[in-house]
């Protein structure tokens, strides 16, 4: 079994999930036996022995060079904003940057040898529409987020939306990340349930975890855990979609019960200033630590020391970082309106909209030791079982699927 | 001869509302949710009553009226009364008229509907004598055979059940503590000499309680002549079939439409038609039959789930510590005298909020299979902690003892001829020593 994929970004060059979902399901595969050929649009030093990779601003016959800002999740403006920042030469926005991927497409699809192909996201939607059509070969396309998610409902970029739209009707078979999108996708793609299947994320224990030993509170908090202070965390974009906002002012309803408590929220984004400004509005700047874009050691140690781990996102179609923070012992308040509450039994749930109940939570888990203790051994326990071996295992049957059926009409 | 003993079992607990920590020292009322839910304990109630308790007490009550020889046992909780009492009077008024026939026998239980045996002896002692006081004000009886919260049975309850006068008592007629031997007889528990064991035959129990409306089942549809010939199958070999279920067996777990109350209004004739079949209750089965055998159970056995024990209540972190955390604040609350709080404290105690808190189903990814009120059982153990720090913020602002109180402790430790003579002025607060 071969399999042409198609990403936009890979580890250690990504911004977010993506990257590490892309990762994730084609290691996985390789393990069992496929033969992944992962096409990003762009060259990257990205090395998985076993992976063999290919970009198509290099291996495509087409020798225009296109240096993209690869960062899937902003939003066309800021994108634009970036580029003028890089320097203004090439393709002008993100659309012109993913339509170019799928003109260089082409000539990889024709060169190489495959039974299906599996396009990765909305960016390399039209990518996977055009290796179709060239190559004739069945199409899966794996949405990992929507328009929709990402405008946390108000805004959805239209632009965007007809590519999703076109790359689901073209597809032969659609993979959503949780029961959770494909709803959304039936919703508002018009996708038919029978076209659907759902793969859930994983996680590597072995990436996720163990790298750091001793002791793990990044510096700038040892002074307050001395102190008796508690540490909530959020990880993600700063923007709309991760519910920011809801999670500083339910921090503000926290400390008014337990004072001792650091709100740590890392990531960067659109809404960081606004972040910062809602913080001192709420009177709790002392409380809350903004410690910018963090990957790496860093946010391990991060996600060690804290004593709750918080996904306030307004609509997250999977959200790997709570299985992050579980792999790591650290226990998770998690939104309702997420794909991972799905999978996820030892954590506590909550409407992304109801900041009382969330600020309940926190305090609980802040309050009552066995609490704490429990989500965090028996929620490690679980997550040992979300593995990417799973999401393969479901992958290969789909593409059986998809080649028996073909199989079968002609 | 063969005697068909039927138990139905009637508890509705006092569900904790969404109480938040913000809730702690604002709001000391834990149990008057108000919404749609299923924490609505008054909604809950009336549902329950409207689906289970008054079609079935009506089809009992024609039973009754048809059948002399038609007789049966209930158990009631004490914190179902109450609300009965409260908010349905007309539904209390029910079960007292079959009550009321004189044929239907009231069993001990704890009030609160706790596994306050397990934890403390003397608070478990108080909630049956409370249950007790209640059953004979309300119904005026007192009941003579004993059953714990889940059926909840070890050797060392069935002694205490023996020196408290109790002359039977009841538990699951579970294989693993039986072996080759069968429920169909009375025991003698181990260590006791009078007392008397009646076991719960669990596979025809539950042929009504759980299988009747399963599809599924090899014996769906179940008819009363089907259901009469398997218990008449047992004479020569059995004397007592004892069945043993929730009341809300009839219109709540198995819903009117699955033919239930037909069922159960056929039953009797059927198992009367054999001339050697009657009825019994708990009591009259005690009083007709020997033990046929000592029975030792060193560990606890109920009648819940497949391992038949309380991990359900039990099994996981929280609730061991949600339970400690409870009784240790035993001796701090009655110290109060605070009635209101002291009846807070002992609500809680009622097992259901335990079995909300259970993580097990997880397990087998059955999450579904089992009733809870709450959205996760995390949010049950949170509404629990809550509510028992608002208890404890209401202990400390109990207002500390009197002089008075204090001397006649220590008087009391003196003797008690003395502090009747010292006291004599006071006597009104002596009583309660």
């Amino acid at each position: 079994m071969k399999v042409l994929m198609l990403g936009w970004e890979f580890p250690p060059y990504n911004s977010g999930g993506l990257g590490v979902a892309c990762h994730g399901i084609a290691r996985a595969l390789t393990q069992k036996g496929v033969d992944v050929l992962f096409v990003l649009p762009k060259k990257i030093p990205v090395s998985d022995e076993r992976i063999r990779f290919c970009f198509a601003d290099i291996d495509s016959l087409d020798i225009r060079r296109v240096d993209t800002a690869l960062v899937p999740y902003v939003s066309s403006d800021e994108y634009a904003r970036r580029r003028a920042g890089l320097d203004g030469i090439y393709g002008s926005d993100l659309f012109a940057e993913v339509r170019r991927y799928a003109m260089l497409i082409g000539d990889i699809a024709r060169k190489e040898q495959f039974d299906v192909i599996h396009a990765h996201d909305w960016l390399s939607f039209l990518a996977g529409i055009e290796a179709k059509r060239v190559s004739g070969k069945p199409l899966i396309i794996h949405v990992h987020i929507t328009s929709f998610d990402q405008a946390g409902g108000e805004n959805v970029d239209p632009r965007v939306f007809e590519i999703e739209r076109a790359g689901m009707r073209d597809a032969d078979m659609v993979v959503t990340v949780s029961e959770y999108t494909k709803q959304m996708v039936m919703r508002y793609h018009g996708i038919h349930d029978s076209k659907i299947r759902v793969v859930y994320n994983g996680i590597e224990a072995s990436d996720a975890g163990n790298t750091v030993v001793g002791n793990t509170d990044p510096d700038f908090l040892d002074s307050y855990r001395r102190d008796g202070y508690k540490i909530v965390l959020f990880v993600g974009r700063i923007t709309l979609q991760k519910g920011p906002d809801y999670f500083l002012r339910a921090a503000a309803l926290v400390l008014r019960h337990h004072p001792k408590t650091l709100f740590v929220v890392a990531g960067s984004g659109d809404m960081e200033w606004r972040m910062i400004d809602l913080a001192a509005a709420l009177g709790i700047s002392k409380n809350v630590f903004f410690t910018g874009f963090t990957r790496g050691e860093e946010l391990l140690r991060l996600f060690r020391s804290a004593d709750l781990f918080v996904l306030s996102s307004v609509s997250e179609p999977f959200g790997i970082t709570p299985l992050e923070a579980l792999v790591n012992g650290t226990p998770v308040l998690i939104s309702k309106q997420s794909g991972v509450s799905e999978v996820l039994s030892h954590a506590l749930k909550v409407d992304f909209w109801d900041v009382e109940e969330m600020a309940n939570k926190i305090v609980a888990t802040l309050k009552y030791e066995p609490l704490a203790r429990q989500l965090s051994s028996y929620g490690f326990e679980e997550v040992l079982q979300l593995t990417w071996s799973r999401a393969a295992d479901a992958c290969i049957a789909l593409y059986r699927f998809i080649l028996d059926s073909l199989r079968a009409k002609t | 001869m063969l005697s068909v003993c039927p138990y139905f079992h009637v508890h509705q607990p006092y569900r904790i509302k969404r109480y938040r920590v913000f809730d702690i020292g604002n709001d000391s009322a834990y149990f008057n949710d108000q919404s749609e839910s299923d924490l609505n304990n008054k909604r809950v109630l009336a549902k329950v009553a409207r689906k289970s308790y008054l079609p079935a007490n009506a089809v009992l009550l024609e039973l009754l009226e048809k059948h002399p020889e038609f007789r049966f046992a209930f158990s009631f909780s004490g914190t179902v009364l109450d609300q009965l009492e409260t908010d349905f009077p007309d539904v209390l008024e029910s079960f007292k008229k079959l009550v009321a026939t004189g044929r239907v026998e009231l069993l001990a239980d704890t009030y609160y509907h706790s596994l306050a045996f397990f934890y403390s002896k003397p608070e478990f002692e108080r909630q049956v004598a409370m249950h007790a006081d209640t059953l004979l004000r309300i119904f005026g009886v007192r009941p003579r055979v004993f059953r714990n919260t889940e059926l909840s049975y070890t050797n060392e309850l069935a002694r205490w059940a023996e020196e408290n006068g109790y002359i039977g008592i009841l538990a699951e007629g579970w294989d693993g503590v039986l072996g080759w031997r069968s429920p169909n007889f009375l025991y003698r528990p181990k260590g006791c000499r009078n007392i008397k064991m009646l076991l719960k035959n669990y596979r025809l129990s539950d042929d009504i309680a759980f299988r009747f409306g399963e599809k599924s089942w090899k014996g769906w549809p179940l008819n009363a002549p089907t259901f009469a010939n398997w218990v008449q199958s047992h004479h020569g070999n059995g004397t007592t079939i004892n069945l043993f279920m929730d009341y809300e067996t009839f219109g709540e777990h198995q819903w009117e439409d699955t033919g239930i109350f037909e069922f159960l209004r056929a039953l009797p004739a059927e198992l009367l038609k054999h001339p050697e079949t009657t009825f019994k209750t708990p009591s009259e089965t005690v009083r007709a039959y020997d033990a046929a055998g000592e029975l030792d159970v060193p560990h606890i056995l109920t009648w819940a789930d497949t391992e038949r024990d309380l991990s359900a209540w039990t099994g996981n972190d929280i609730q061991k510590a949600a339970l400690a955390e409870l009784y240790g604040l035993e001796r701090d609350v009655l110290r109060t005298k605070d009635a209101s709080l002291i009846e807070a404290w002992r609500r809680l105690q009622t097992s259901d909020h335990f079995y909300y808190m259970c993580t097990k189903w997880f397990a087998d990814g059955d999450v579904h299979k089992y009733f809870n009120p709450y959205d996760t059982p995390y949010d049950a153990y949170i509404a629990f902690m809550n509510a028992l720090h608002d208890i404890q913020l209401r202990i400390r602002a109990a207002p500390p003892q009197s002089l008075v109180d204090r001397i006649v402790r220590a008087i009391f430790r003196i003797g008690k001829s003395a502090v009747r003579r010292l006291m004599a002025p006071f006597s009104r607060q002596v009583v309660n020593y």
